[in-house]
């Protein structure tokens, strides 16, 4: 399969680059609502409109009334989302809990993708349980108690998880800290008694939640998946994630780089224009290429995720790392480039950065990620 | 089955029959490689082979039309072949300038009775070229250069040098640029084709920081070149040395290479690994070599196509350079003192050590990286007096 879009997936391009830079654009999203202090960060009308379009099921079977599409359309979704770091749930929903409840049983799907599909309902995942990503060490247990299971354990950075109706708690229910096996995976409604959220605001005004599960008491058919078996289940929402955010992050890169482009075009000093010089042009020359190869590694990485490759694992893992380099670069080169007004508030760039920083931890670093492409390439 | 399906099947058990064991192994050093031409001395009955039953199905250029010795394969075609090439770590069966730089260039400025002859020539490994761009003065400023053809009615006498002439004193023939009038600086060039056993022609070779001499410097005196041997028009020859350029650069880039085989952490020795800053220093190398391993796969699949932007050779060969010259590095690192040996039977006659050395012409040679960086600045970014 060639490595660009097809006819389809350009036009839902275009579709999702209007009405991001409409809908969803910074002023009347991302300021918006953090200067009004809003407890969810992000608007539930702007998440209807993601329904009205289709978009909150791109990744919804169409058996289950969802577009039956695949990661590099939800990419599409994604890319414009970080151009415009538009506020939404739809990483955590529609990418991550979506891909968990496309495992689940007809029961479980009937229950919550409708909620989805409509725009009605917000999921989150509870997988990290520090403040970095350790996906591999899971302590958080869930006991066989009465007819279903009783969960204990502490989770953090779960974005949007004040706002969710359900939160996906991955939960050991069998083994030690660090097994591979003994994983599953759960749906947890809002008001289970138990569970307490305590919220906090992000460095990019987004929220997330630190999560209790203190005795939380769950029917079985609660359960995502297989019990005990769930750890491929929670590699595959990882997976989703991580490609997810890849994503994203070009968006954000792509994003911060044309503001500062054409910032370049414009400012002048010394009597000329800031782009005329060529300490500047090398590095902003440096910095396209590291875009357009971080778009690369994650346009394959989506590819070879819906082609269900052996390959796809080690390439997500890529593309998360490189999409994380050259949106961090991406960043710190706009608000140097920018200079003083850069500093300020008032300019978008340094929203830029907040939001690359708050995606480079989401599901794993460049560090992680660079770790994990030495093991998967046997060093 | 779809029909692509069918043609993998069909390149995958044409591979399996006619690629010897031999040649699927990565080149270990330049012998290895298969350059053709009329004095070339195969190294092996395999290497030999290998090449004979290529040319016979136009698998050294399996994307040139039937009629000038390619197989007449589409982008999608062309890509699968690739893929199961990279497969079984099969080496080209010819490595050529002809095939990576003149041919593409003859496709698109050639005339039919050129593209005839001159093609299928390459096609067959039959003709070793060479490029005759920069002189003495005329390095990154490339469009300065003084070589001179004077007009004699039907034929120029070609006065002048090159210098870095890669493979000059192996070469059969050169495509050179040429000044053919002094007093229009671009469009004053023609890009010629010649013997190099026309008389007046001598190569030395130049020795370098690698101990080898794998450029030359080249000399012209008194040079006669027939008036049938120009590519494309009369003082035009700047449009067909750009366009040739960014096949160059493209080759160089080293997009559609095998990823596999791209990757440090494998190939290097446990030692190697032990200290855990240079682990981890590879470890963002290999993220960096398999992303840009899929950047060359894009971008080969956009330029089939016309979706890539024609500058876009220029970030390739920025990239990949700049990529292939830390791989160096970080394979010295790896090897550590026994990386150093320079002509140990144990070393190959020290090919890392020297290969390391060799790999910082990577970003001078075929445009700098710094001239790479203006080009994208320019013709990408579109900032100002770039």
């Amino acid at each position: 399969m060639p490595l660009y879009h097809t006819e389809d997936q350009a036009m839902l391009a275009d579709t999702a680059r209007s009405f991001m830079a409409e809908e969803g654009a910074i002023a009347k999203q991302l300021r918006h609502w953090r200067d009004q202090g809003c407890k969810d960060g992000f608007g539930h009308g702007l998440w209807k409109q993601f329904a009205e379009l289709g978009l909150t099921g791109v990744l919804v079977a169409e058996a289950d009334g969802g577009l039956g599409m695949g990661h590099v359309e939800a990419g599409i979704v994604l890319e414009e989302i970080g151009r415009n770091l538009t506020p939404s749930p739809f990483l955590t929903s529609a990418v991550a809990a979506a891909t968990a409840l496309g495992a689940g049983n007809a029961d479980l799907r009937g229950r919550y993708l409708p909620g989805l599909l409509a725009g009605d309902s917000v999921f989150a995942v509870a997988i990290d349980e520090g403040p970095k990503h350790r996906p591999e060490r899971i302590k958080t247990r869930a006991a066989r108690a009465g007819n279903g299971f009783r969960l204990d354990g502490a989770k953090s950075f779960v974005l949007h998880g004040g706002s969710a109706d359900m939160l996906v708690v991955a939960a050991r229910t069998s083994g030690n800290d660090d097994d591979a096996e003994g994983i599953t995976l759960f749906a947890v409604p809002k008001e289970a008694v138990g569970l307490s959220q305590d919220a906090v605001r992000l460095v990019d005004s987004s929220m997330a939640t630190h999560v209790k599960l203190d005795g939380v008491l769950l029917d079985a058919d609660a359960v995502i998946g297989e019990v005990d078996r769930g750890r491929d289940l929670l590699n595959k929402v990882l997976a989703a994630g991580r490609i997810g955010a890849a994503a994203e992050s070009v968006g954000v890169a792509g994003g911060a780089f044309g503001m500062t482009a054409t910032y370049l075009k414009q400012r002048k000093q010394f009597g000329k224009l800031i782009g005329e010089f060529q300490a500047l042009q090398h590095r902003a020359a440096h910095l396209y290429s590291e875009i357009e190869i971080a778009r690369a590694a994650t346009i394959k990485a989506q590819q070879l995720l819906d082609g269900g490759s052996d390959r796809a694992e080690l390439m997500v893992s890529v593309a998360k790392a490189k999409a994380g380099k050259a949106a961090a670069l991406a960043v710190k080169e706009g608000v140097q480039m920018h200079g003083g007004i850069g500093m300020t508030d008032e300019y978008d760039i340094g929203l830029y950065m907040k939001r690359d920083r708050a995606l480079a931890e989401f599901m794993g670093d460049v560090y992680y990620h660079a770790e994990r492409v030495a093991q998967l390439t046997g060093y | 089955m779809s029909d692509l399906a069918a043609f993998r099947a069909e390149i995958r058990a044409w591979l399996e029959e006619n690629c010897p064991a031999e040649m699927r192994q990565p080149a270990r050093d330049e012998d290895d490689v298969c350059w053709g031409g009329r004095n070339f001395k195969f190294k092996s009955d395999a290497q030999k082979a290998w090449l004979e039953r290529c040319v016979a199905k136009g698998y050294t250029v399996p994307d040139w039309p039937k009629a000038y010795g390619g197989a007449g394969m589409s982008a999608a075609e062309a890509k699968v072949w690739r893929e199961e090439m990279n497969r079984i770590n099969a080496r080209p069966p010819l490595s050529s300038f002809g095939i990576w730089m003149l041919g593409p260039a003859l496709l698109k400025f050639g005339t039919e009775e050129q593209k005839v002859h001159y093609l299928g020539q390459i096609a067959r490994g039959e003709i070793r070229w060479c490029q005759g761009y920069s002189e003495p003065g005329s390095g990154s400023d490339l469009v300065s250069l003084q070589t001179f053809g004077e007009d004699k009615g039907d034929h120029w006498v070609v006065n002048g040098s090159k210098i870095w002439t890669s493979y000059a004193n192996k070469a059969d023939w050169i495509f050179c640029l040429v000044r053919t009038d002094k007093a229009n600086k671009y469009q004053g060039i023609s890009f010629l084709l010649f013997d190099m056993t026309t008389p007046g022609v001598s190569t030395k070779p130049i020795l370098l920081i690698s101990g080898n001499s794998p450029f030359c410097e080249t000399f012209f005196d008194n040079v006669v070149v027939p008036k049938a041997q120009i590519v494309g028009e009369l003082n035009r020859g700047w449009d067909v040395a750009k366009y040739l350029l960014g096949h160059e650069r493209e080759m160089i880039s080293g997009a559609g290479g095998n990823d596999r085989l791209n990757t440090l952490g494998p190939v290097l020795s446990r030692a190697g690994l032990e200290d855990p800053l240079l682990r981890a220093e590879i470890a963002m190398f290999d993220v960096d070599a398999l992303a840009f391993s899929a950047m060359g796969e894009k971008f080969l699949d956009e330029a089939k196509v016309g979706k890539a932007h024609p500058a876009q050779p220029n970030m390739m060969k920025y990239a990949g350079t700049e990529l292939n010259k830390r791989r160096y590095e970080l394979l010295m690192a790896g090897g550590g003192s026994a990386a150093l040996e320079w002509d140990s039977e144990a070393s190959g006659g020290g090919s890392k050590a020297r290969t390391w050395l060799r790999t910082k012409a990577n970003s001078i040679e075929g445009g700098t990286s710094e001239v790479m960086l203006n080009v994208v600045a320019k013709r990408i970014l579109d900032l100002p007096g770039a």
